[in-house]
């Protein structure tokens, strides 16, 4: 088993405090779903554990079984096992996505031991039929010219084809729509198990349906300020939010404001 | 050394280098004309890079005298990476020996001409006398000119007659392997009607560092439906002053292709232009360039339109690095009565240090109504959120800086139509964004 632990954890961008003292631990062979309105710090967390130039850690820590992660350069956090499926991918001319997941799935393997073309292109071609994806996709630029939903089911694909021990899905289901989240979501279960801990932040509860979480914790004014099991997903998709602000005596969820 | 330096040659220099190389009567007339104008011709003035401090006028020697090659496979080891073993037309220049050349029987015999300048001049008098320095490049456009002219002392001439299709790319090696060597190349290419022919050269230097000059030209015609490709990989070395001078002229309906790797380590100023005067005629202009080091470079890509339903498309990328600096001239002319014509450029300069500088400028002069017209252009540094997410698939900082400034090129370097030269190009990128 292993254990991904953020304390105490403040992030500024620009600045301005995001992140006010986030706690969250999640083991692998555990799925945690943040939540909360807009505004809250959710893709602020999910930026700062990857380690995005934007932001800045200015105390607290994270670790992955007792490792530094805040010590690391972004490339060194995903050798060591995480993965962040961006809300926002970027485009990149000129490299096909093919060749950039195998130079990826390389990058983790020592020089000698690199997968093999045919092993890679199996793989490959069974991930893109779990996420329907048309062939073509593989031989196309990365992201570039792809539409919202085909860069969503890309960034399933990859953390597919690279299996790190935790991932974070930044809003993966914005843009989607049903069938295209029924596919992602399908993706995201073949991943689950003993090797795997994901943390979904998303709005709506409407992803959860068809992945079930082990926990939900709701993010308001950058801490995480109520925490349950799935039921809590479901109270949220019938209450609103409106009972935890008035539970907690917020008025104002979004950053910037104080309880 | 100044620039307004006494010319280091004389009439009676260049008719006997002339007769040295055994060439025709009207050639050494040619160069004593040329010479004379020299003088009082100004300097070119490429826009926005200042040239008066630069020595375009001095050399060590004028032409030095290299070894022949009886075979491909004595050619350096990283010449004969460029050369495929089945490439069965090629002509290689040692510095400003032609020391190698080779043309297939079967093209021999439908009237395929590639041959070195100076047999050309005899040989082919009159096809020559036709093309050299008439309707393409004019020995009085500048002093650059006029003084390449008079001292040409290497090139080629390629002539593909009507209706003869080469389909096997025709090669064209210079090589400069020594550093007193000056460079004064003329290239010509003629497709006449109906015929299609890819050309492909390369400048390498062997030798770190150059002491001469680089001024070469090059002259490309096409007839009535004819189609040329023209590849071209210049990997100089740093210490040339290097012009370089890449015209076409195009007749109704045909196409001029061109696909450049710039890849100089000398100070450059690079023009590429293409007129297209015959109706329905069309150019694609697709460069790439690195700059590195703290080299200045100039480059203007120029397709001029005077025909009727004329297509013209430009792209430029350029990575620059540490100091070097580099202006990108982009020009779609349009002349009063070429209507329906069609001139689109992109430029885009990728810079990847403080100091390095780039300069894009889109340029578009149209002189008739019933035309269309576009052009983009960016420059920037390589964008921090491509990094990162290159970076956050476990992807290393070098590995994904290479990933962006080779995706950057792409376009260009795969467009170029002979493995080898694809291959090499990609190394000199390689070996130079490193």
């Amino acid at each position: 088993m292993a254990t991904l632990e953020i304390k105490d954890l403040h992030v500024e961008i620009e600045g301005k405090e995001i992140l006010k003292g986030v706690n969250l631990t999640i083991n692998t062979n555990e799925i945690h779903a943040i939540m909360g309105p807009n505004g809250t710090g959710k893709s602020t967390l999910a930026s700062a554990i990857m380690g995005h130039p934007k932001y800045e850690v200015t105390s607290g820590s994270v670790t992955l079984d007792g490792e530094d992660v805040l010590e690391m350069e972004v490339d060194e956090r995903a050798q060591a096992g995480l993965f962040l499926a961006m809300q926002y991918p970027s485009e990149i001319t000129g490299v096909t996505n093919a060749d950039f997941m195998r130079s990826a799935i390389n990058a983790r393997r020592e020089e000698g031991d690199e997968i093999s073309l045919m092993k890679f292109i199996r793989e490959l071609d069974s991930k893109m039929d779990v996420l329907e994806m048309d062939q073509d996709m593989a031989t196309r630029y990365l992201n570039e010219g792809f539409s919202g939903g085909e860069k969503k089911r890309n960034e399933i694909l990859q953390l597919m084809m690279l299996k790190p021990k935790f991932a974070v899905l930044d809003e993966i289901d914005s843009g989607l729509d049903i069938d295209a989240l029924k596919v992602v979501s399908k993706g995201i279960n073949e991943m689950r198990g003993e090797e795997f801990g994901c943390l979904i932040i998303t709005h709506y509860q409407r992803l959860l349906n068809y992945i079930t979480p082990d926990h939900v914790h709701v993010m308001m004014q950058g801490r995480v300020v109520k925490s349950g099991g799935a039921e809590l997903a479901k109270e949220l998709e019938e209450r609103g939010y409106d009972w935890i602000k008035e539970e907690l005596g917020i008025e104002d969820e979004t950053v910037g404001q104080e309880a | 050394m100044t620039v307004e330096t006494k010319m280091a040659l004389t009439e009676q220099d260049v008719r006997s280098f002339s007769a040295k190389m055994n060439e025709a009567d009207w050639m050494a007339d040619f160069r004593a004309d040329a010479l004379a104008k020299v003088e009082q011709l100004p300097m070119p003035t490429p826009d926005k890079t200042k040239i008066t401090k630069w020595n375009f006028l001095d050399f060590p020697a004028h032409a030095v005298e290299s070894a022949t090659f009886s075979s491909l496979t004595e050619l350096p080891a990283e010449a004969q990476e460029l050369v495929s073993e089945n490439q069965q037309n090629i002509y290689v220049q040692h510095n400003n020996t032609p020391a190698y050349i080779s043309l297939s029987d079967e093209l021999k015999a439908q009237g395929v001409i590639l041959t070195d300048i100076f047999t050309a001049s005899r040989e082919h008098a009159d096809l020559l006398k036709k093309y050299y320095m008439t309707d393409g490049v004019k020995v009085e456009e500048h002093k650059l000119t006029a003084y390449h002219a008079a001292l040409v002392n290497g090139g080629v001439f390629v002539y593909v007659p009507k209706d003869v299709v080469i389909s096997e790319p025709l090669q064209v090696l210079f090589l400069h392997t020594d550093a007193q060597a000056s460079l004064f190349n003329h290239v010509i290419v003629v497709a006449e009607a109906n015929s299609s022919v890819t050309y492909v050269e390369n400048y390498l230097s062997t030798v770190e560092v150059a002491t001469g000059q680089a001024n070469i030209i090059s002259e490309v015609f096409t007839a009535d439906n004819a189609k040329l490709i023209y590849g071209a990989v210049d990997v100089l070395a740093k210490g040339f002053t290097t012009y370089v001078n890449r015209r076409g002229v195009t007749g109704p309906h045909s196409r001029i292709e061109w696909a450049l790797g710039l890849m100089n380590d000398s100070d450059t100023i690079s023009e590429n232009i293409t007129h297209l005067v015959g109706n329905g005629s069309s150019s694609d202009m697709k460069t790439v360039v690195v700059g590195r080091g703290d080299q200045k470079q100039n480059f203007t890509s120029e397709i001029v339109h005077w025909g009727m339903d004329t297509d013209g498309f430009i792209l430029k990328h350029g990575v620059m690095k540490e100091a070097a600096s580099s202006i990108f001239n982009g020009i779609g002319r349009i002349a009063k009565g070429a209507t329906r014509s069609n001139a689109v450029q992109e430029s885009r300069i990728l810079m990847l240090s403080e100091k390095a500088r780039g300069d894009a400028n889109p340029i578009l002069l149209i002189d008739e109504d019933d035309v269309t017209a576009g052009h983009a252009a960016s420059v920037g540094r390589v964008d921090p959120l491509q990094l990162f997410y290159l970076m956050s698939r476990g992807i290393s900082k070098e590995e994904a800086e290479r990933l962006v400034i080779h995706g950057f090129l792409a376009p260009v370097v795969s467009k170029l139509p002979i493995e080898g030269v694809k291959k090499q190009l990609t190394e000199v990128i390689e070996r130079k964004v490193r």
